[in-house]
């Protein structure tokens, strides 16, 4: 049996997964993807507040997935990358709008908000973000 | 505090077992490791026992009191242990634990699973399960794309080949060949390794370990009792876990594992001994890579050098360290939950000098390594033929 994941389960991080609101930690300035409760690095004299994620970043490494998980199949293959945002925070996403072949480790992209995956035909549709290459400006 | 003895170790045959189930496995190497020991089921006073996710590969929950039914041994108290792939090392260290700390004399550390009862495609999302539900595998991760991930940026940052991964294939099928106990015990070349189908970019079919079922045990006794029996005991100098993010995405680096690299060193400063006093090392091989970086983390490789030397043939049975001599998750095969143990019980056949075809000359200090997820968990074992 797959796992159908709850209603509840997935409007929980719609605010993440959507618009990517997050925290960060006052004390030290370190931004978190997702949000964290306390400062892992400043623990009791974590200051948590809001933030919400500039969607730009790089690649720090990726690979092309072949083989894929159950609702994913339709998809292959795919790229998964790894990307580091400019303030900091690392996250795990899908690249698009890009053929593998073109994928480079330090190359520039952005955020989008895409359709993820779904539950098979009667399930849940579920949307969340992925990064595609952000074009240089025309000369 | 005194010390821990191996005294038995046993295992099944590791493969597709479709004529066996879950509690048919564990009852097979608990008897064989029990015999071994030369002991009672009476002498037995705990079980531990490592299984990553029974509940989703044969819906069964519970697995403390059914390996303590299974091998007979009710009412003592028994434990599940679980950290994904690394659920056998844990299992092995919370046994160790009990024994140290003087509340037990004998206990068992076991570990199991069944993968075969559902298809692969579940195998995958179950796997995929050692990894962040949340932040990775709901974006479409796979395990294998975790470790793909690592591959690429080592070979990014350091010149680490594709051939070079194959490299450990090759040499751990060659192990394997010699492993009866081995799930596919026989050897592959480079060009096989090199021309199997994609997984996630850039491993292969053939850097991947595969879906397996199959139990291993040992038994520990403390000192006082293991100096008792007839045979020679094995003994446990240095033991260590160690943690690190979940998600892979959140780790300093995506080229060494650091809960391996910490486990290391404290369970070599544990044990007193260096990277060179190791004879032999049963590593975390679930992908190829994987090997490469255990060999860089536990300090038998320079940083990004690991590729190199498994190449060069450095770490190939009887030469200067005999690597992943029972063939590694590769080629012996990889029950999650079992891992852990089966390099034990391997380990405690090569100090005995018991390993056959595969035996380590005049090995004396082995290691095993045992890694969880993408690196979340490490468990590292000393073991040594004396002890002072």
């Amino acid at each position: 049996m797959p796992h159908r994941k709850s209603l509840a389960s997935i409007w929980r991080r719609i605010p993440q997964r959507y618009r990517g609101e997050s925290t960060m930690c006052l004390n030290c300035g370190r931004h978190f993807f997702p949000p964290r409760h306390f400062c892992p690095y400043c623990r009791r004299k974590s200051k948590i507040a809001p933030y919400t994620i500039s969607g730009r970043g790089k690649v720090m490494s990726y690979t092309v997935v072949h083989v894929a998980q159950e609702g994913f199949e339709r998809q292959v293959p795919y790229v998964i990358a790894i990307v580091e945002l400019e303030e900091g925070p690392k996250l795990t996403a899908q690249l698009c709008a890009v053929e593998p072949e073109d994928v480079r480790i330090g190359m520039p992209v952005e955020m989008s908000f895409r359709r993820i995956s779904e539950d098979k035909d009667d399930g849940i549709i579920h949307y969340g973000y992925k990064f595609s290459p952000i074009l240089s400006p025309k000369k | 505090m005194g010390n821990v003895a191996v005294i038995g170790a046993g295992m099944t045959k590791f493969g597709e077992l479709w004529d066996k189930g879950l509690e048919d496995l564990i009852a097979e190497a608990g008897a064989k490791a029990v015999n071994d020991a030369n002991i009672d089921g009476e002498d037995i006073q705990a079980i531990y026992g490592g299984n990553m996710s029974a509940g989703r590969f044969i819906g069964q929950e519970h697995i403390g009191a059914l390996i303590a039914d299974a091998i007979g041994l009710t009412p003592i108290p028994s434990t599940r242990v679980e950290a994904a792939c690394a659920s056998g090392g844990l299992a092995l260290r919370e046994a160790y634990l009990a024994v140290k700390s003087g509340t037990y004399d004998v206990v068992v550390a076991g570990g199991v699973e069944k993968m075969t009862d559902v298809y692969s495609e579940q195998v995958t999302q179950t796997l995929g399960g050692a990894g962040d539900q949340q932040w990775e595998v709901f974006n479409g991760v796979t395990f294998p794309s975790l470790y793909a991930m690592m591959a690429r940026r080592h070979m990014h940052d350091y010149g680490t080949t594709e051939e070079q991964m194959a490299a450990v294939a090759v040499k751990n099928h060659s192990n394997g060949s010699k492993n009866p106990y081995a799930q596919f015990p026989f050897k592959v070349t480079l060009e096989q390794v090199m021309s199997s189908s994609k997984v996630a970019e850039p491993l292969k079919l053939l850097d991947c370990s595969p879906i397996t079922d199959g139990a291993a045990v040992v038994i520990l006794a403390s000192e006082k009792f293991a100096r008792k029996l007839p045979q020679e005991p094995i003994w446990i100098i240095g033991s260590a876990h160690t943690t690190d993010t979940l998600a892979l995405h959140d780790r300093k680096s995506l080229t060494s594992i650091e809960a391996t690299r910490l486990a290391g060193r404290q369970a070599m400063k544990q044990a007193g001994v260096t990277p060179k006093d190791i004879d032999l090392a049963e590593v975390h091989d679930c992908f190829t890579i994987a090997e490469i970086m255990a060999m860089e983390d536990l300090g038998f490789s320079k940083r990004g050098e690991g590729g190199k030397d498994v190449e060069s043939g450095k770490f190939n049975l009887n030469s200067e360290l005999s690597v992943n001599t029972s063939g590694g998750l590769k080629s012996c095969g990889h029950p999650v939950g079992a891992t852990g143990i089966k390099q034990a019980v391997e380990v405690t056949w090569q100090l005995r000098g018991e390993a056959g075809k595969r035996q380590v000359d005049d090995a004396k200090v082995g290691l095993t390594h045992n890694v969880g997820g993408s690196g979340a968990t490490a468990v590292v074992h000393i073991f040594s033929k004396e002890v002072d």
